[in-house]
């Protein structure tokens, strides 16, 4: 698989007066597992939005490979490969298990060939193997609506993983979840990360740890410092934000 | 043939004209009194005789000759054997010279007759008398019936009269009539300062009077074409003001019916489409606090003014009611409420309709709010709606002060913005929203007030507003109380610009697509609520 | 087609649904023909019924096409009226084209209402409606582009809920506003009326009456099957996603607007076929079509009934007119507080409507 290089400089959002980013600059090479982190009102939500579309930076460069996404909307550069799941799981609650995965199944995405869409065979395939490795199989024709917390974000893990991204944001993956629940996340991280770019923005240390990977530190709307966790971790600037104030 | 000027003269006006023909003849030196009664004997001769002696008695400005020049107009001027003339006062006889009663000789007086030229003389003269009246009523009639004739002889008349004029409509009246009639003199200078003062005027009638002139004085056209330039402006300045006060009016009306919804749309985002029910109990709350006073007579005039509170109480009653037993079910269920605040609209119409009746109530405007006034540049305002104008903008202002200043609106501004947080503070953030939802209903039952007195009072009173207050609130921007103000009075001055070349359906149509658009260009309105707390 | 398979508790009351639907089709197509029996018999259908009925089968195919922009794509449209009214007219002009010469005036092509108003000829946009197939063309495409303009303008602005809703609202508002002008050419506050013929038959007769309620209720049949297929493909999964999380569509990368467009467009066009076989059985249509009282009220049948199930906007349609119809003549005075009091209940108590009653009764 070809990557693309995502590619922030200079990002700057203000809303109404107040720099959510500040001259953020952000590079995420093919493969690559990024793990972002940072206190509340860092900007690192802010800095997802930006990439996906959902807000429009006031200055800086945004790029994808050689594609500039400041000028794209939602739903193109999610077609360009790049997926995100939200912080809050966001899954369709009156459609089933099933019917999540299949509606993000990588295929033609407008109104009439959803029309006269067929489900093929190894688009089936696909989706039974990701309902094995998610572990929502027994679930296939449950609506979504009734499953757990943990099971929603592994659905919404699952549809990420339909969609074959290039590149993967994952908002808060653990956030509310038990032990278990957690280590099986991490590990399903783990085993996408070889295949995608990902880009995982926690607050959970350990959990950081656990992925193993290059670690970003945001604080207010700019980068901190950027290395290994346990240069990160050292760093006394990031030791003053997490603990000084 | 023009107007006849004959008027009826009422007796008491008689009685004072002759006292004061007595006093002035008393008064007049005795060269004047000679030229007087010469003149006076005149109007018994042939018609060129009579035609003269009327214009010398005219320009002569004395205020004897009216009763004479008035019963020879209307035929009431007799002349004796003798050559005496005399006035048929009812019954009785008066002496034309000097007003004292006389017996009926014999033979029978003659009645003098008249023609065309001599009534025409007669219109002028009686004009010219007349200026000087005591009546200002009349003064105005004969200020204009001089402008109507002007002559170049009328000018000195003219001079005297606006110098004592105290009333400025009159006034007006007679320096245009002395500028049209400078106009005609044949004294260049006279000409030139009546084309000044008409083009400081601006009314259509001087306009026409210099365009007039244009054709005969080809050597003043220059100074005729700046003046009529002049007074284009000053009409188009007029129009515009016209148009202004129009717009500010329905505005005010828009504004009123909006402010309510401003609160309960725009600061609590509860979506009540049953607002404009609200308005019209307001409304019908003025009724009955009317029919109420109708035996207390002293408290009659002030019946609008009780009517206010007493629609809020009713009104903010009614919206408390249905917050707390409904609304507040369908919080997070926008869609939802929408319908179901429609289903009761239907029902307070229905129940309001078999109570009151489907027809029209009648409400008495209150003296204070009847007539008509001219404000500056001569724009014609009805009273009603410069007290709706005032009235919105009181309420906006309390409105506005409420919700900045009080303890309450603080509470409603913290709950709205941050209910969690402000319950955990010990707001009682139910209470609140009642209460929001009151004032907001409250307020709708305000504008209903006003609206009676500008609107049929029917029970579907309030159905042709709340599409237009919607529309306001989101023009505006949702949860910016001055976005509504400015929102209201755009949208009422923008359709009343509209109307004179749309005409009024198409006007408001053109408004209603152009907000329709404007809304999906700029979905938040003109004044957005910014930060990220107004993305959903 | 679907990959769903369902519960068997609620496939047996679908079943029982289905069965009872084709039912009630059958029955309504027998209404005709039972209208030829003798007065006496006691399966003697009345002229009136089967008239009110024909009228309720076009509210069907109303509250259809609203469920499919209001239950499936989340769009709800206080303006369907104006879609419905708009077929309407397009059927009207066509009506009063065929009158011909045997108007009031003689005039050979002129309607009644242009001799009265001093029109010398027919306005640009009146021509083509003497043909029948360009008539039927432009009740799917006037209704159809106004959607297109319409929902394009909001969808891309992302204009979506009670904003949306007072948008269509005013849509029709105006749109009642402009129609009641004499000078738009749409005969201003009397509308069309008096109409002679259709397709050859002359339209007071029983005969064309019995072909009407037809078509009504084979074109009902048609757009149940035609929704029903929309929203039982991926693309119907794909509306309903888009009803619950717009947002969460869009970063999978499905271009809403366009999802939405479609939906509206032919649910646009599915109310002003409703219009089209509505003007010609009750002989009339006039700007108070474009009401927003008459939208709003197309919007509390679908409730009622049940959004967000095709049978149950049908089911809405026919329950809450067959009660204003008895209620009108029984208690006049009563309908509103009975049509406001359903407004309250529904949103309350009943938010899946009578479908929901049911299914739950069945499960």
């Amino acid at each position: 698989m070809i990557g693309r290089r995502l590619y922030l400089d200079g990002v700057s959002v203000i809303f109404d007066g107040f720099r959510a980013l500040n001259n953020l600059a952000l590079v995420v090479e093919p493969g690559e597992m990024r793990a972002v982190i940072g206190p509340n009102g860092a900007g690192k939500t802010t800095m997802m939005d930006v990439i996906t579309g959902k807000t429009r930076p006031t200055t800086g460069v945004v790029t994808f490979g050689d594609l500039d996404l400041t000028r794209m909307d939602e739903a193109s550069i999610a077609n360009l490969g790049i997926g995100r799941k939200f912080q809050k799981p966001t899954v369709f609650d009156a459609l089933t298990v099933f019917e999540n995965l299949e509606l993000a199944l990588k295929a033609p995405r407008g109104p009439v060939p959803c029309l006269r869409w067929l489900l093929p065979a190894p688009g089936r395939a696909r989706i039974e193997e990701v309902m094995t490795e998610t572990g929502l199989t027994e679930r296939a024709y449950d609506r979504a609506g009734i499953l757990s917390h943990g099971q929603k974000q592994w659905l919404e893990i699952g549809m990420l993983m339909m969609q074959e991204p290039d590149l993967m944001l994952v908002d808060e993956p653990v956030a509310g979840m038990t032990d278990a629940e957690t280590e099986h996340t991490a590990k399903l991280l783990a085993r996408i990360a070889g295949r995608h770019s990902v880009v995982v923005v926690e607050h959970d240390l350990e959990f950081v740890r656990a992925l193993g990977c290059k670690v970003t530190v945001l604080s207010e709307g700019t980068v901190l410092s950027e290395g290994s966790i346990d240069h990160v971790q050292n760093d006394p600037r990031v030791v003053e934000v997490y603990l000084g104030r | 043939m023009g107007r006849a000027p004959a008027r009826p003269i009422r007796t008491v006006m008689k009685r004072i004209l002759l006292l004061l023909i007595l006093l002035a003849a008393s008064a007049l030196p005795a060269h004047a009194q000679d030229a007087f009664v010469s003149a006076l004997s005149g109007l018994g001769g042939n018609f060129n005789a009579q035609a003269e002696a009327t214009a010398r008695l005219g320009s002569l400005g004395d205020a004897r000759a009216l009763p004479a020049l008035r019963a020879l107009s209307e035929g009431r001027l007799l002349r004796t054997a003798d050559g005496t003339l005399l006035i048929r006062e009812g019954s009785g006889l008066v002496d034309a010279a000097t007003g004292a009663p006389v017996a009926a000789p014999d033979p029978e007086p003659q009645r003098i007759s008249i023609n065309n030229r001599v009534r025409a003389a007669l219109r002028g003269a009686l004009g010219q008398l007349q200026i000087l009246s005591t009546d200002p009523a009349e003064r105005l009639a004969a200020a204009e019936a001089v402008f109507r004739t002007r002559s170049a002889d009328n000018i000195p008349l003219l001079e005297t009269a606006l110098g004592r004029e105290t009333v400025p409509r009159i006034k007006d009246q007679l320096a245009l009539a002395l500028a049209a009639s400078r106009l005609v003199s044949p004294d260049r200078a006279a000409k030139l300062a009546g084309i000044a003062a008409l083009g400081e005027g601006s009314s259509a009638e001087a306009r026409s009077l210099l365009l007039e002139a244009r054709a005969a004085n080809a050597d003043l056209t220059e100074q005729i074409d700046g003046a009529i330039a002049s007074i284009d402006r000053r009409l188009a300045v007029r129009r515009v003001a016209e148009t202004a006060f129009q717009g500010l009016s329905l505005g005010s009306v828009l504004l009123l019916a909006a402010l309510g919804l401003a609160v309960t749309f725009g600061v609590m985002g509860v979506i009540n489409m049953a607002h404009g029910e609200f308005v019209m109990l307001g409304a019908y709350t003025t009724v009955i606090v009317q029919d109420l006073l109708r035996d207390v007579p002293a408290l009659q005039p002030w019946s609008l003014p009780l009517a206010v509170p007493a629609a809020f109480l009713v009104t903010a009653a009614a919206g408390a009611l249905m917050e707390r037993g409904l609304i507040r079910h369908l919080y997070g269920r926008p869609l939802e409420t929408l319908l179901m605040t429609f289903g009761v609209g239907m029902m307070i119409q229905q129940a309001v309709r078999l109570i009151f009746g489907a027809q029209n109530r009648e409400v008495i405007s209150p003296p204070w709010m009847q007539g008509t006034l001219l404000l500056p540049f001569d724009i014609p305002v009805t009273a009603n709606r410069l007290w709706i104008l005032c009235f919105s903008l009181v309420v906006f202002g309390l409105i506005v002060a409420a919700i900045r200043f009080t303890r309450f609106g603080l509470e409603m501004r913290a709950v709205t913005q941050r209910r969690p947080i402000a319950a955990a503070m010990g707001i009682r953030t139910g209470r609140v929203d009642a209460l929001t939802f009151a004032f907001g209903s409250g307020i709708a039952g305000i504008a209903g007030v006003a609206l009676s007195q500008i609107d049929n009072v029917s029970p579907n009173l309030g159905t042709g507003y709340i599409i237009d207050s919607f529309l306001v609130v989101v023009f505006g921007g949702v949860g910016s109380l001055a976005g509504t103000l400015i929102a209201a009075f755009g949208l009422g001055v923008i359709n009343k610009m509209l109307e004179p070349w749309a005409g009024a359906v198409l006007a408001k149509v053109f408004v209603l697509v152009a907000v329709m658009i404007f809304i999906q260009r700029r979905p938040r309105g003109l004044f957005p609520q910014k930060g990220r707390a107004a993305e959903a | 087609m679907s990959a769903t398979t369902l519960e068997p508790g609620v496939s047996r009351a679908r079943l029982g649904l289905r069965a009872a639907m084709i039912a009630a089709v059958a029955i309504l197509a027998a209404f005709p023909i039972l209208n030829q029996l003798p007065q006496d018999s006691v399966f003697h259908v009345s002229d009136f019924l089967v008239s009110v009925s024909g009228k309720w089968i076009c509210y069907a195919i109303l509250a259809l096409s609203l469920d499919l922009a209001w239950g499936y794509a989340g769009i709800l449209s206080l303006g369907h009226g104006a879609f419905f009214a708009l077929g309407g007219y397009c059927m009207g002009m066509h009506l009063m084209r065929l009158i011909g010469p045997r108007g009031v005036y003689g005039h050979p092509v002129l309607p009644d209402f242009m001799v009265f108003l001093g029109y010398q000829e027919l306005p640009w946009y009146w021509l083509g409606f003497n043909h029948f197939a360009f008539a039927m063309l432009m009740v799917l495409l006037v209704p159809g582009f106004l959607a297109l303009v319409l929902g394009w303008l909001c969808f891309r602005s992302r204009i979506t809920g009670v904003y949306l809703s007072i948008i269509t609202q005013a849509m029709t508002y105006a749109l009642m506003l402009a129609f009641f002008r004499n000078d738009m050419g749409f005969g201003g506050n009397n509308g069309f009326t008096d109409f002679k013929e259709l397709l050859g038959m002359p339209l007071n007769t029983g005969t064309a009456r019995a072909a009407l309620f037809y078509a009504s209720l084979v074109t009902l049949v048609a757009a149940y099957l035609l929704c029903r297929w929309m929203t039982g493909t991926k693309y119907g999964r794909v509306l309903t996603a888009i009803r619950d999380a717009e947002n969460r569509v869009r970063f999978l990368g499905y271009d809403t607007t366009s999802h939405k467009l479609f939906a509206f467009v032919v649910s646009a066009m599915l109310a002003g076929l409703a219009g089209a076989l509505y003007v010609p059985q009750v002989g009339i249509i006039n700007p108070g079509e474009f009401s927003p009282g008459n939208s709003i009220e197309a919007v509390i049948w679908v409730a009622v009934g049940g959004r967000g199930t095709l049978v149950g906007a049908a089911l809405g349609a026919f329950s809450v007119n067959g009660l204003k119809t008895w209620l009108t003549s029984a208690a006049p005075d009563l309908w509103l507080f009975v049509l406001g009091a359903l407004f309250v209940a529904v949103t309350l108590f009943l938010p899946k409507g009578l479908i929901g009653l049911m299914q739950g009764r069945g499960k």
